[in-house]
C-alpha cells in the first residue's frame, strides 16, 4: 500500500507492505535513518519521534497508522547550520557514548522541555525513563537536559 | 558499489584537555551511519534459523519449502560453508551452521536472503530442520561429571593445566606461599553470580558486500576488525586479503562484540547471491547473538590476624562457560589472578574452572573475570571488618598492595598503583544527608509502584575496591599499528584500526596526534583492515594505552621524516607494550617478569535505601574514584567510570538472563531489565591521577574497572541497609527480606 506521510515538514511517499512500523518505513523507505531499532516493542525508546506533535515510539505504530500524518524525526531537529539546543547540550556535556541512544533521548528531551521549561530532576528522570541509555548512565544526559533548560530551550 | 560511511569530523583538544567528541555532532543530529543503517543498492536481507533446543541432534534439515518462496534468493545450511566449518576467537570449536549438533538455545543452523525482510523471516520459519533431543547440561558443577559435550578436548595442550574432568575449557591453579598457613580468625562465604548481558543498544548488525572479484568488503560493528578477518577468511576460504572489514557505526560493546555474529552469515549470502547481503538482529536474537558474562559460583576463605592483616585467602571460582570456549580460558585466568582483589597478601590458593555447559555461551563482558571474584572478595572484607571490629575502609588500607609488592602470581608490581589513594579518595567523597519525609515516591524503594511513604526504609553505606589488568595477557603478542600521513598543507591524516565503540578512542587518537603534531588540522581515517594493520581488540581497557602510544610513535616517525626533508610523509608503526609470559600450568606462577602489564584501580562508596518490607531498592548516590594514570580526557573518562558504574549497578540490582533447561526465557529489554533514568543514582566521580611511566603521557585504561568496583559496592551497600548476606547477585526482593540468600 501506498502511504503518504509529511517527515519534518516535506510531504513524503513511500510503498509499504501492511505490517511494516512506522520505523521500517521512515528508516528503509523514507531515506531518514536517525531513528534507531534497539528493540522494536516500545522498551528502549530509542526510535522516539513526535507524530502530529505527540512522542511516540515509531516502532509501536504501523506506517499505514501514519498515513495523512505529520511525523518530525530527529533529522527535523536543528540544522545542518544550527543545532538545536538540546543537540548542542548533548555534545558539549559529554551526553553522547555510542549514540545509539542518543536520538531518542534527544528526541524526548526537547518535547520535555517544550512541555516544561524548567524541569526538576524528578521530572527529567521520570521523562526519559522510556529512553535506555547503555552507555552513560545518564548522569550526563541530564546535565545536558539542564543546561539545555538553563538557555531556555523550551522558551 | 558504495557505501556510505560517516566522514570523520575535524574536533579540537590536546592531550588533557575536556576534548567534545568529533563524532558528537552528526550522532545528535541522526546523522552518523551504524551497522544497522548501512545501505547498498540491490541489497538483500538475511535471517538466521536458530535452534530453539538448548542440546539436540540434528537428524535432518529440509529447505526445499522455503527456497520455493518467492523473494528468496538463498538457503544456505553447514554443507553451504565452502572453507572451515568452525570458527572461535581461542579455539575454533563453534560451527559457522550447525553441523550435526546443537549445544545451545538459539545456535544458527541455517541462513536465507531475500528481498524484503519480512520474507527472509518468514522462510526461515519453513525451513524444517528435524531435532533429536538431547539432555542438556545445564549446571556447572554437574558438567564436570556429564559426558563431553565437545568431541576431544578443544582447549586441550595449549599449555593449560593437564585436567581429566569431562567439559573443562580451563582449570587455573594459582598456589601462593603457604596456603596452609593459619591466622587468628576466618572467614569464609559461598557466593554466586547470575548471567549477565552486554545489552549494548545497538543490535548485532552489518552489511557484506561482493566485490565482484570473488572477494568480500564486510561492514560491521565490531572491537577487533583484523581478528574478525582471520576468523572469516578460513571459513569463506578466501585469502585474507580478500576479505576486507570496514567498521559501521557500533552502538556500544562491553565485550559482546568481541566473537563473530554475522559477519560470516552475511559473506556467505552476499558471495552465494552475488548481491550484498545486511543482517540486523531483533533484541530478542541479539540475546543469542552474543556471549555473556559468565555466572559463577565462588567459594572463599579468608584469614587474618586479630589486627586485620590477611594472611591467606583461598578461593575456588566455577565459571559457566556456556557451550562454546569464546574467551573463557582468559576469563578463568583474570577470575583467578584478580581474585583477592588489591591486596597484598603472602599466602593464596586461587583456582578458577571454566566448563562447558548447554546454557547461553559466555565470554568477554567488561571486567572479563574480575567483576565475578571482586563482589566475593569485597564481601568477605565486609564480613572480616564485622568480625574484627575494624572500619571496613580501614580494613582496606591496612591490607591495600603498593608497587614492589607482590601479586598471588608472584609478579612484583610496577609503575602506577595506587591503591591506597585511590580507597582514601572515594572515602574522602561526602554522600548526601538522609532525605527527609515525605518525599516524591520517586525518590523512595518502590519509585512509581508508589509502595512506601518511608515506613520500613533504611539507608545504607557500603564501600569497595577492585582492580583489573588493562591490556592483554599471558604471553600474547600484543600490538596496535598506528600510520600518519603528512601533507604539504601541513594537514595529517591518521589510520589506526582500533575500533570506536563508543568509549571515545577517536578522540583519543585525534588529541594524541594534535598534541605531537602541533596542528589542529588532523583527520581520523575511517577504520578498516584495508589501509593499515591491526588495532588489537578494543576490550582489556587497552585501546586508550595502545592506540595512544601507537599514535604518539607513528606521529614522532612521521616528524623525523619531514624533518629529514620529505614533502609528503606516510609511515606506519607497531606498538608493543613490555612483553608478558605465561603463567606456570602447575603453580599458576609467572614464568618471566610479568603475566600482565598494567593495572587500574577503582573505589566506590555507595548510598541504599532499603524496603526491608518489601524487598524494594533505591541506589541514593554512587561516590567513585578511579585510578587513570593520566586522564587524556577527563569529561571522556568521568563518562566511562558512571556508565562503568551503572553496568555494575545494573548486575547487582536487577539484571540476569533467566534460563529454564538451558532456554532463555526473558530475551527482551520487558523482561531483561537494565538501569533507567529513574534507577540511575547521582554520582560524584575523581580522577586519581598518579602517571604510570610506561603508559602514553602517563595514562592508563580505564573502561572496566568501574563495573569491576560497582557491582560490590553496591552490594554492600545493600548489606548494610538490609542486614542481610545477600551473597548471591542480583540481589533479590526475597533475599532482602531474609528468606532466601
Ligand atoms: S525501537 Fe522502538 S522503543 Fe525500542
Ligand atoms: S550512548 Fe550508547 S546507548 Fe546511550
Amino acid at each position: 500500500m501506498r502511504i503518504n506521510v509529511r517527515v519534518n515538514g516535506v510531504p513524503s511517499e513511500a510503498d509499504c507492505w501492511e505490517g511494516e512500523s512506522l520505523l521500517f518505513a521512515l528508516r528503509e523507505k523514507l531515506g531518514f535513518p536517525g531513528s534507531k531499532n534497539a528493540c522494536e516493542q516500545g522498551e528502549c525508546g530509542s526510535c522516539s519521534v513526535l507524530l502530529d506533535g505527540v512522542l511516540v515510539c515509531a516502532c509501536l505504530v504501523l506506517a499505514a497508522q501514519a498515513d495523512g500524518h505529520d511525523v518530525t524525526t530527529i533529522e527535523g531537529l536543528g540544522t545542518e547550520e544550527e543545532l538545536h539546543p538540546v543537540q548542542a547540550a548533548f555534545v558539549e556535556t559529554g551526553a553522547v557514548q555510542c549514540g545509539f541512544c542518543t536520538p531518542g533521548l534527544v528526541v524526548a528531551a526537547a518535547d520535555l522541555l517544550e512541555r516544561v521549561s524548567d524541569p526538576s530532576d524528578d521530572e527529567i528522570r521520570e521523562a526519559l525513563s522510556g529512553n535506555l541509555c547503555r552507555c552513560t548512565g545518564y548522569v550526563k544526559i541530564f546535565e545536558a537536559v539542564r543546561l539545555a533548560a538553563s538557555r531556555g530551550a523550551g522558551a | 558499489m558504495t557505501v556510505v560511511l560517516t566522514p570523520g569530523k575535524l574536533g579540537v583538544g590536546r592531550v588533557g584537555d575536556r576534548a567534545l567528541r568529533s563524532d558528537g555532532t552528526p550522532k545528535v543530529q541522526g546523522q552518523f551511519a551504524f551497522a544497522s543503517d548501512m545501505i547498498a543498492p540491490g541489497m538483500l536481507w538475511g535471517h538466521t534459523v536458530r535452534s530453539p533446543h538448548a542440546h539436540a541432534e540434528i537428524v535432518e534439515i529440509d529447505i526445499s519449502e522455503a527456497v520455493a518462496m518467492p523473494g528468496v534468493h538463498a538457503v544456505l545450511t553447514h554443507a553451504d560453508v565452502p572453507g572451515a566449518k568452525t570458527y572461535g576467537l581461542e579455539f575454533a570449536d563453534q560451527p559457522v551452521l550447525a553441523i550435526d549438533r546443537v549445544r545451545y538455545y538459539g545456535e544458527a543452523v541455517a541462513l536465507v536472503a531475500a528481498e524484503h525482510p519480512e520474507q527472509a523471516r518468514r522462510a526461515a520459519e519453513l525451513v524444517k530442520v528435524t531435532y533429536r533431543e538431547l539432555v542438556p547440561v545445564t549446571d556447572m558443577e554437574r558438567a564436570l561429571e556429564s559426558a563431553p559435550l565437545h568431541a576431544g578436548k578443544p582447549t586441550a595442550g595449549h599449555g593449560y593445566r593437564e585436567d581429566d574432568r569431562p567439559n573443562v575449557v580451563r582449570h587455573v591453579v594459582i598456589r601462593h606461599g603457604d596456603p596452609d598457613v593459619e591466622g587468628d580468625v576466618t572467614v569464609t562465604g559461598t557466593y554466586e553470580l547470575g548471567i549477565q548481558d552486554q545489552a549494548f543498544l545497538g543490535p548485532e548488525s552489518g552489511l557484506a558486500v561482493p566485490d565482484g572479484e570473488g572477494g568480500i568488503d564486510i561492514y560491521a560493528a565490531t572491537q577487533w576488525l583484523h581478528v574478525d578477518r582471520r576468523q572469516i577468511a578460513p571459513c569463506l576460504n578466501l585469502p585474507e586479503q580478500q576479505v576486507r572489514l570496514h567498521l559501521a557505526g557500533v552502538g556500544g560493546a562491553f565485550g559482546g562484540r568481541e566473537d563473530l555474529s554475522m559477519q560470516i552469515h552475511a559473506a556467505l549470502l552476499a558471495l552465494h547471491t552475488n548481491r550484498p547481503v545486511k543482517i540486523v538482529y531483533n533484541r530478542e536474537e541479539s540475546f543469542f547473538g552474543h556471549v555473556h558474562r559468565h555466572p559463577a559460583r565462588i567459594w572463599a576463605e579468608h584469614r587474618a590476624t586479630r589486627e586485620g592483616r590477611i594472611v591467606c585467602v583461598k578461593m575456588r571460582i566455577l565459571l559457566d562457560g556456556g557451550a562454546y570456549a569464546s574467551s573463557s580460558t582468559a576469563v578463568a585466568a583474570n577470575a583467578a589472578s584478580f581474585a583477592i582483589g588489591p591486596y597484598a597478601v603472602a599466602n593464596a590458593l586461587l583456582e578458577a574452572t571454566a566448563v562447558y555447559t548447554n546454557n547461553p555461551p559466555c565470554g568477554a563482558m567488561r571486567g572479563f573475570g574480575a567483576v565475578q571474584t571482586c563482589f566475593a572478595a569485597e564481601a568477605q572484607m565486609d564480613k572480616l571488618a564485622d568480625l574484627l571490629g575494624i572500619d571496613p575502609i580501614e580494613l582496606r588500607l591496612l591490607n591495600a598492595a603498593a608497587p614492589g609488592d607482590v601479586l598471588p602470581t608472584g609478579q612484583r608490581i610496577e609503575g602506577s598503583f595506587p591503591v591506597a589513594a585511590t580507597i582514601r579518595a572515594a572515602a574522602a567523597l561526602e554522600p548526601p544527608a538522609p532525605e527527609p519525609l515525605p518525599r516524591d515516591p520517586l525518590r523512595l524503594p518502590g519509585g512509581a509502584g508508589n509502595t512506601t511513604r518511608g515506613e520500613g526504609v533504611k539507608r545504607g553505606i557500603g564501600f569497595a575496591v577492585g582492580f583489573k589488568n588493562i591490556m592483554f595477557s599471558e604471553g600474547f603478542d600484543d600490538s596496535t599499528a598506528a600510520r600518519v600521513q603528512l601533507f604539504a598543507d601541513g594537514s595529517a591524516e591518521v589510520h589506526c584500526a582500533s575500533a570506536e565503540v563508543g568509549q571515545g578512542v577517536s578522540d583519543v587518537i585525534l588529541q594524541v596526534a594534535r598534541t605531537e603534531l602541533g596542528t589542529d588540522l588532523v583527520r581520523l581515517a575511517p577504520q578498516t583492515t584495508a589501509t593499515v594493520g591491526s588495532g588489537g581488540s578494543t576490550s582489556a581497557s587497552r585501546q586508550t594505552w595502545m592506540a595512544a602510544s601507537a599514535v604518539r610513535d607513528a606521529c614522532r616517525a612521521a616528524i623525523e621524516r619531514r624533518d629529514a626533508g620529505d614533502a609528503e610523509v606516510d609511515v606506519e608503526i607497531v606498538y608493543r607494550h613490555a612483553e608478558t609470559t605465561p603463567l606456570d600450568p602447575e603453580t599458576g606462577q609467572i614464568t618471566g617478569d610479568r603475566a600482565h602489564v598494567a593495572f587500574s584501580v577503582c573505589a566506590m562508596k555507595v548510598v541504599a535505601e532499603v524496603d526491608v518490607e518489601l524487598g524494594l531498592t533505591r541506589i541514593v548516590w554512587i561516590g567513585a574514584a578511579q585510578d587513570v594514570g593520566r586522564a587524556i580526557n577527563p569529561l571522556a573518562a568521568e563518562g566511562q567510570v558512571q556508565g562503568g558504574a551503572a553496568q555494575g549497578m545494573g548486575l547487582a540490582v536487577m539484571e540476569e538472563i533467566q534460563t529454564r533447561n538451558g532456554l532463555i526465557t526473558n530475551a527482551s529489554f520487558t523482561d531483561y531489565l537494565i538501569p533507567t533514568a529513574l534507577d540511575m543514582p547521582a554520582m560524584d566521580v575523581v580522577l586519581v591521577e598518579d602517571p604510570d611511566p610506561a603508559g602514553p603521557f602517563g595514562a592508563k585504561g580505564i573502561g572496566e574497572p568501574p563495573t569491576v568496583t560497582a557491582t560490590a559496592a553496591v552490594a554492600s551497600a545493600l548489606r548494610a541497609a538490609s542486614g542481610q548476606p545477600l551473597t548471591r547477585v542480583p540481589v533479590t526482593p526475597e533475599a532482602l527480606i531474609g528468606l532466601s540468600r
